[in-house]
């Protein structure tokens, strides 16, 4: 199964609705230039909602990686929101799960934003 | 798995890591481990293979992937060559190391230890071998070798 996004406003917050596996190669391409797209119109407050993502390896974490440091260093913020147990699983054993703001409820995520 | 031992010589595409992770999928779970255990098999033996393809034989037509899946005693172990220059294992960072948690790659070996039991690479000047074995505890596979 591909990578699929979807987004939306809620209240100045971009959500980014992913489903799908974010593997090397299209998954990942998908996720940079949907982050590069948003950013290069002004979206500076970022959610990816991960519950659909089944699948994700090491380039797709590295795409996670990216997307987060790529939206800090233009003044943004990107957070991501209700990771499935293996999603989960992985940024634990990579050490990830302390780097990035991680959410499980979608209203609080918003409200999070400064 | 029927056989105690298949292997598949595949090309340095992308498609060849999707094919990896599937044959190891199926594999895996023919050989009844549970889906925890068939998940970082998979997860494993993709790693491995975008290491081949990639960084061993980076995309090069006329170099190959070869994967084998082996049922030995109570192991499954899985062997990926490509045939690239080798590798430095010197130069593999720590991923978990402060300095490099926000590096954007170089998590595929330490995730193949984290799901593996043994994981062994062997790099030479005419490509790098990789071994990844996993205890099995699934029924006895029997049969004879197969290549494909």
């Amino acid at each position: 199964m591909t990578m699929k996004v979807g987004n939306r406003q809620v209240d100045g917050v971009t959500i980014v609705d992913c489903s799908g596996r974010i593997t090397l190669g299209e998954g990942s391409v998908i996720l940079r230039d949907t982050v590069r797209d948003l950013l290069s119109k002004g979206n500076k407050k970022i959610v990816l909602n991960l519950a659909d993502v089944n699948y994700i390896d090491s380039s797709g974490i590295g795409e996670l990686v990216s997307a987060f440091t790529t939206t800090k260093n233009q003044g943004g913020e990107l957070k991501l929101l209700n990771l499935t147990k293996k999603v989960n699983d992985l940024l634990q054993i990579t050490k990830l799960y302390t780097v990035f703001d991680v959410k499980d409820d979608e209203a609080a995520a918003v409200k999070s934003f400064k | 798995m029927t056989e105690q031992r298949v292997s598949y010589t595949l090309d340095s595409s992308l498609e060849t890591i999707d094919s990896c992770e599937e044959k190891a999928t199926r594999i895996a779970t023919e050989l009844g481990f549970g889906e925890d255990e068939v998940m970082q098999i998979s997860m494993a033996v993709r790693e491995g293979a975008v290491n081949a393809v990639l960084h061993g034989n980076s995309y090069a037509a006329d170099k190959k992937v070869t994967l084998a899946f082996e049922r030995t005693g109570n192991e499954l172990v899985i062997t990926i060559r490509d045939q690239g220059k080798g590798m430095d294992l010197s130069k593999i960072p720590n991923p978990l190391a402060p300095e490099n948690l926000l590096k954007t790659s170089g998590r595929g070996i330490f995730l193949m230890r984290s799901f593996m039991d043994v994981v062994e690479i062997r790099p030479s000047s005419t490509g790098t071998e990789l071994k990844l074995i996993k205890h099995v505890h699934g029924p006895t596979a029997g049969g004879k070798e197969a290549s494909q």
